[in-house]
């Protein structure tokens, strides 16, 4: 049992994933000598060395393509976009090429392709590094999206996709990892990878969150016992394939749920599963499908993050406003 | 390709090349008196650009600013290329052009915003003919050649007429050359033959990625593979960089298509406030180039030709001193911006949706009780 931040719990597993087969090799812009920007691959080009971790040249569009090449060759790549606002240069070679690859081949190849993105925001940072992308994988046929919300699954959840034959955009809340730690048991056998989970159980509504705001949620449902309510908490852990199945179960007894993501809310993951809580849970269902989420403007300024981002009063806020509907 | 135009030695000795001299044009000529008082006005540029841009490191550390990328060590290449402009043309720059912009005329306390978390843009990018920085690597080396093609389209070039001839300059770094936006900059510039200079600022490193990451060749050299000349300059002498930025510009403005100038520099700081490069990089390394000093070699021709003296240097350090406090006070200063802003700086016309999140935003802000008379201004 060792006691791991997001970051170390990631770089472990990446670690024993490069063990496990030397087919995995890690692709990225200064992941090498420098460990990454944010020193998830640290020590790995050291213990593996330059053919196995490879410093790329400045272009994702490059390294993505070149990961598509690796893979038709059999190996196993995992890229590093440095941070989420940069993965748009490789936006045609994912959702072209990495996406729609095995169908291109009529289903002979497959692209076990793992793409790491740090994403979120609340770390006070300068544009294109606070965004929230995953509705234009998750909407992308072909990609399977993930995204872990604490060191436990970050360390598993990682290992898995990638050992999955599907290609995986793979989503880590920055905002975690180095300020999240969590006791990690690597002897353990993982659950499942494509599925949700109840986090916190509660009676008078459900929070279904992923990512960063499974801890706003987490934190509201907290405030929320001490006022008396007790909040459901589920998260959602893989959006593509999308797991209901928790959720809807939930939602079957609280009667109301509230959608809590950073990324825009317009065409986002709520509307998504508010859609699909209310065909499956019409009959119980007190109030429609709220969602908190970050507003439809581009990131704001880092001084103003914090009145932009989902925080626990707007949970609490729209929790009301379900209750009372 | 040979070694990097240079006009003035590591050591301060000003040295003759077979195709570049140094010329100041005559706006600087007039601005400053003669030749000597040019010299005065570069080094006093590039010293206070130090003095600034050490200011605003410290800044960082003390809190004051998220992050700040600093341009220690290549204030001659910036310094250089930002004196060579003219008026009317118009700069695409990335985060770290601090001393193109202060050629421009911007007030330095404007750069700060952006990494106070403040305001996106401190200054009139139109009026300035800067544009806001661009933070995605080379996605904006097209937007200047776009830029050039309109000022082409306006006949705003080769018209002899010097206050109307029009270049546009294209900032990046060595590690930007990757990118596939400025590969095809390259090559949308070439075919449409417009005035715009690609000024490239190698100075070693792309964060943690050596030069040798990105290219096996001199960056300069890349342009005969796309059709247009190229210069190679000694990014830390300011003499060679203004006449050879100076030409490239000329070229540009008089209707003969693009130009590549490589200033060959070197980062002497970290990236960013957030990096540390003694895990990539040697102690040897920067001592070489500390050697090389772009600030120091000008100050030891000035004074070794006796065009600057004790009292000179005295004044502009005490002109320093006083800049630095100046940006240290005016940063900690700038307002915090409305979190009204970004709704209404995300359309020309608001969208229904936006709106009524903003309504939204305005009522929260209500139940917190935060100043809404404040906010709603
Ligand atoms: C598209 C994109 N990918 C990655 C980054 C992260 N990043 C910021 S600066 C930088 C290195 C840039 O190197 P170079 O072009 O040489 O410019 P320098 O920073 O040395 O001035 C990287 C990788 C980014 N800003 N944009
Ligand atoms: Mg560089």
């Amino acid at each position: 049992m060792t006691t791991l931040t997001m970051a170390k719990a990631l770089n472990a597993g990446l670690r024993r994933a490069m063990e496990g087969d030397d087919k995995v090799v890690l692709l990225g812009e200064d992941i090498g000598r420098l460990g990454g920007v944010f020193r998830i691959t640290e020590g790995l080009q050291k213990d593996f060395g330059e053919n196995r971790v490879l410093d790329t040249p400045l272009a994702e569009s490059g390294i993505v393509g070149t990961a598509i090449g690796l893979a038709l060759r059999g190996y196993r790549p995992v890229v590093e976009i440095q941070f989420d606002g940069f993965v748009y240069p490789a936006y045609d070679q994912i959702v072209c090429q990495v996406a729609k690859l095995r169908t291109r081949s009529g289903g002979r190849h497959a692209l076990p392709i793992v793409i790491r993105i740090p994403y979120g925001g609340g770390i006070g940072a300068v544009e294109h590094h606070s965004e929230s992308p995953e509705a234009q994988f998750a909407h992308t046929p072909g990609l399977k999206v993930l995204t872990p919300s604490n060191p436990v699954d970050g360390y598993w959840m990682l290992q898995q996709a990638i050992a999955h034959d599907d290609p995986v955009v793979f989503l880590e809340p920055k905002r975690l990892y180095h300020s999240m730690k969590a006791e990690l048991d690597p002897a353990l056998e993982p659950g499942p990878l494509f599925a949700s989970r109840v986090v916190r159980q509660g009676t008078d509504a459900t929070l279904i969150a992923y990512g960063p705001t499974v801890q706003t949620c987490l934190a509201a449902a907290e405030q929320a016992a001490e006022e008396g309510r007790s909040l459901e908490v589920i998260d959602l852990r893989t959006l593509s394939p999308l797991d209901l199945g928790p959720a809807v179960a939930s939602v079957t007894k609280t009667g109301r749920a509230v959608v809590v993501h950073e990324a825009h809310r317009s065409f986002g993951v709520g509307a998504e599963v508010a859609a699909a809580v209310t065909e499956h849970c019409f009959y119980a269902l007190e109030a429609p499908v709220l969602r908190v989420c970050g507003y439809d403007t581009p990131y704001p300024l880092s001084r103003v993050e914090h009145e932009w981002l989902p925080t626990v009063d707007r949970v609490l806020d729209a929790v009301d406003r379900a209750v009372a509907f | 390709m040979s070694d990097p135009i240079q006009l003035l030695t590591a050591d301060g000795t000003r040295v003759e090349h077979p195709d570049v001299a140094f010329t100041p044009d005559a706006a600087l000529l007039a601005q400053h008196g003669d030749e000597a008082g040019v010299l005065k006005a570069l080094l006093r540029d590039m010293s206070l650009l130090r003095r600034f841009d050490v200011e605003a490191t410290a800044l960082q550390r003390h809190g004051e600013l998220g992050l700040w990328p600093p341009s220690l060590g290549q204030e001659a290449a910036q310094i250089g290329a930002g004196r060579a402009l003219a008026r009317q043309d118009h700069v695409f720059p990335t985060y770290r052009e601090h001393g193109i912009a202060w050629c421009r005329g911007i007030d330095p306390v404007g750069l700060l915003g952006l990494f106070r978390g403040t305001d996106h843009v401190g200054w009139d990018p139109v009026e300035k003919g800067y544009e806001p920085v661009t933070i995605v690597i080379g996605a904006h080396a097209l937007h200047a050649v776009g830029y050039a093609l309109g000022v082409v389209h306006d006949g705003a070039v080769g018209t002899g007429d010097a206050a109307r001839d029009t270049a546009v300059m294209a900032c990046f770094g060595d590690g930007a050359t990757s990118q596939g936006d400025v590969n095809e900059a390259f090559v949308f510039a070439a075919s449409y033959h417009v005035p715009v200079v690609f000024f490239v600022q190698n100075n070693h490193w792309a964060i943690s990625e050596p030069l040798a990451r990105q290219t096996r060749i001199p960056i300069a050299q890349r342009a005969d593979g796309f059709g247009f000349p190229s210069y190679r300059v000694d990014g830390n002498d300011v003499l060679a960089t203004y006449a050879v930025v100076r030409r490239a510009l000329e070229h540009a403005r008089s209707g003969q298509g693009p130009v590549l100038v490589e200033a060959v520099t070197y980062r002497m700081g970290a990236h960013t406030t957030t990096d540390d490069p003694t895990r990539y990089r040697t102690d040897d390394e920067l001592e070489s180039w500390r050697r090389r000093d772009p600030i120091d070699r000008l100050a030891a021709h000035l004074r070794a030709e006796g065009i600057a003296d004790d009292a000179w240097f005295t004044a502009l350090d005490a002109e320093a001193e006083e800049l630095g406090a100046d940006i240290r006070a005016r940063c900690k200063a700038l307002p915090d911006p409305s979190p009204l802003a970004s709704f209404d700086e995300t359309y020309v016309e608001l969208t229904p949706t936006l709106a009524a999140q903003r309504a939204e935003v305005v009522e929260l802000m209500d139940l917190d009780g935060a100043e809404h008379e404040e906010v709603a201004r």
